[in-house]
């Protein structure tokens, strides 16, 4: 249950893209199309959930017990950016297809705070190991979800008539702003579910 | 006069993020007030322009092969400079930035000059890009956060400045997630209609 509450949270509560405002440069820069779309979101997921279970044991067996907790930024980077070469070599050599339709965006993992955003953040939250796991699917859930609606909405738009200046990313901006709000109808669920565990 | 070429381009030219389409996460994140764009700014500028002398120093030391990674870390080191400065010295500020402070490793802005400008340029010639590209980021930083606290909050760097009404009923979603991709867009489209009117 307690796991439940975590995971509606980080998906629709606090979203981690159109709440927490991680990850938004591959949000719109993959959103133009629905199959990219999906394969970003994949990507993301997957390396997301990893790197967060890598981190977490850096953390808690490196990083702690030898005191350089200054070094998180530098070390959690690296891993994070090793882990996204394995990917791109994984999916290089099984699945040829979805390796060439996200092109230049792969690579572009490292550089996606919503990764090293959710690494950091479960180490603030103190999180146990579980948790922070169970945090990390349910983000890349979020994005994932964020993502695909964006990018339905954006099929749509190609057939309207945008104004010139407003075409492209501006237009997904705003886009993205009216999803925002529509997910700030989701703020005070947590509560009452919170309140329903307590009866 | 080179120098100042580089040196301009990222207050219009190039003018971060708005020309140049990279590191939306902080501009949307730490701009609901003017102080808070101004101080990621800033953390900003530091970090670009060293970034950039360095990386232009070790142009020729550094193999091809693991130029990134290594950019990836100069970068970080002086990340964590910044993390344990404002930790130490302006812990508001701090406060108010969270976990975007350590989050300036992966802006691709940053890694973009070193890869695009700096292993290609001479040290003189990164650091005037550098200072250019971080000031022309602080500017769009401060003037959206501006306008969001403006609208949002009716103060302006924490100066009640909007009338007492405006201010106990503000346009308060102007302060929270919506309103900032919103008056980001907005900000994005008027950009590329002088854009296109001016012709430059």
């Amino acid at each position: 249950m307690e796991y439940m509450i975590l995971i509606i949270s980080a998906v629709l509560i606090k979203n981690i893209v159109l709440a927490q405002y991680l990850g938004v440069c591959p949000f719109l820069g993959t959103s133009k199309r629905m199959d990219t779309a999906v394969g970003m979101g994949l990507a993301v997921t997957f390396v997301l959930v990893i790197a967060t279970a890598v981190t977490f044991w850096v953390q808690k067996l490196v990083l702690d017990p030898l005191g350089l907790g200054y070094l998180q930024t530098i070390g959690f980077i690296l891993v994070i950016a090793s882990l996204v070469q394995f990917v791109e070599m994984f999916l290089k050599k099984f699945v040829p297809p979805l390796y060439e339709s996200l092109g230049i965006f792969l690579p572009l993992i490292t550089t996606n705070c919503a990764v090293l955003g959710t690494a950091i953040m479960c180490i603030r939250n103190e999180y146990a190991f579980g948790q922070a796991v169970v945090f990390a699917g349910a983000s890349a859930l979020g994005f994932t979800l964020a993502l695909i609606l964006l990018a339905g909405i954006r099929d749509r738009l190609s057939v309207s008539p945008v104004p010139r200046a407003l075409r492209g990313t501006a237009i997904g901006l705003i886009m993205a702003g009216l999803m925002a709000l529509a997910f700030n109808g989701f703020v005070g669920v947590d509560n009452s579910l919170n309140a329903l565990m307590q009866q | 006069m080179n120098l100042w070429r580089e040196f301009s381009k990222g207050l219009w030219r190039d003018l971060p993020p708005f020309r140049v389409v990279l590191g939306l996460c902080p501009v949307l994140a730490v701009t609901k007030s003017a102080i808070g764009g101004l101080g990621m700014g800033l953390a900003v500028v530091f970090v670009l322009t060293c970034s950039n002398i360095l990386v232009s120093a070790l142009r020729h030391v550094i193999p091809r092969k693991v130029r990134i990674a290594s950019y990836i870390v100069i970068i970080a080191s002086f990340v964590v400079t910044v993390e344990l400065v404002t930790q130490a010295y302006m812990y508001p500020l701090y406060e108010m930035l969270g976990i975007f402070i350590p989050l300036i490793v992966v802006n691709c802005i940053i890694l973009g000059r070193a890869e695009a400008f700096a292993s290609r340029n001479g040290v003189l010639a990164s650091a005037a890009d550098g200072l250019g590209i971080g000031l022309g980021f602080t500017m769009s930083l401060t003037v959206l956060g501006a306008l969001r606290e403006l609208l949002g909050a009716g103060t302006l760097f924490d100066k009640p400045v909007m009338p007492l009404i405006y201010q106990e009923h503000p346009f308060a979603m102007m302060v929270e997630a919506p309103g900032a991709f919103i008056a980001l867009g907005v900000l994005l489209g008027l950009m590329n209609a002088v854009t296109a009117t001016k012709g430059t």
